[in-house]
């Protein structure tokens, strides 16, 4: 791991957590490398879309890969910039099963001057049998750019 | 999710959407206005992703129940319903969503037996955010229907 994602498995991991809305969906921080993340969201009854048949409603999904390749970003980044979500495209693969904890791994592939390009999964025990994939790009307002990274 | 009590209360005029655990967390009420249907999310702190913006992950969980709800409402009547899930969603963000109440709506491309194609836009009214003409995000959604009685398996079943 870099020093910076020691920092953030240190500090900013638990402050995943704390982010409002993360933590009323429940949303907790795994593990980090250098430019992805690991995120769990456990089942909660109030995830479900249709309490009848034990479906998880697709927002909480989604939410859990947007912080998840967000996060992959501000890692590969190398610093936490302001940086908005210009697109993310979710495929539900499959409905979780009823009470799993969903695990996203999300990573950024590609930094440019203002764009990161991200990519993840979601998955209920075996990532192999993804639930969920997604693919999206966050922009940056500024122009730094860490190491190892071309413009 | 198909509820006939869900597709029953969304004939109503306005109403909440309890019965939906995700909708209540996202404190979801509706309004019928004209031929559309309007998904009302207040503002409150706990959906704050960082500080003073919505989170996107809200804001697209707002496009989906949107989508999901105008296409349970569009069904015919006196037929069994179908469960409809999203397969595939694509979010555009094109605006903070700021700390304010958010206002979305969806209107279906194709409304097919096994396949609805929706686009759903989510805007806000407070002073200065622009309302309709400026939304915050938008989503193209395909649903799947999955038909009670209609099960016809690919293959025979082993």
């Amino acid at each position: 791991m870099t020093s910076f994602a020691d920092q953030v498995g240190q500090f900013m991991g638990p402050f995943i957590g704390r982010v409002p809305h993360n933590k009323r969906l429940g949303l907790r921080f795994i593990t980090a490398g250098d430019r992805w993340v690991e995120l769990q969201l456990p089942f909660a009854p109030q995830l479900l879309v249709d309490p009848d048949h034990g479906i998880w409603a697709s927002g909480p999904i989604f939410t859990l890969m947007d912080t998840a390749v967000g996060m992959a970003s501000m890692l590969a980044r190398g610093a936490f910039e302001p940086h908005a979500t210009l697109d993310l495209r979710t495929d539900y693969v499959r409905s979780p099963r009823a009470e799993a904890t969903v695990t996203a791994r999300g990573e950024c592939y590609r930094m440019t001057r203002q764009i990161a390009f991200v990519r993840g999964l979601a998955h209920d025990g075996d990532p192999a049998d993804p639930i969920a994939h997604v693919a999206g790009t966050f922009m940056f307002a500024a122009s730094k750019l860490a190491p190892g990274w071309q413009g | 999710m198909t509820s006939p009590i869900l597709a029953a209360a969304l004939k109503g005029p306005a109403g909440r959407l309890d019965m939906l655990p995700y909708a209540a967390l996202l404190d979801l009420s509706f309004e019928r206005v004209g031929e559309e249907l309007h998904l009302i999310m207040p503002f409150d702190e706990t959906l704050i992703g960082s500080p003073g913006r919505l989170h996107g992950g809200a804001i697209a969980g707002l496009l989906e129940l949107a989508g999901l709800l105008t296409v349970i409402a569009a069904q015919p009547e006196g037929e069994a319903l179908p469960r409809v899930r999203p397969v595939t969603v694509t979010v555009d963000y094109m605006r903070e969503g700021a700390a304010t109440a958010s206002r979305a709506t969806a209107s279906i491309t194709r409304l097919g037996r096994r396949v609805v194609n929706v686009q759903a836009q989510v805007w806000q009214e407070s002073e200065g955010r622009g309302g309709r003409d400026k939304p915050i995000a938008a989503a193209h959604i395909n649903f799947v229907l999955d038909w009670p009685q209609m099960a016809e398996p690919l293959e025979p079943a082993p």
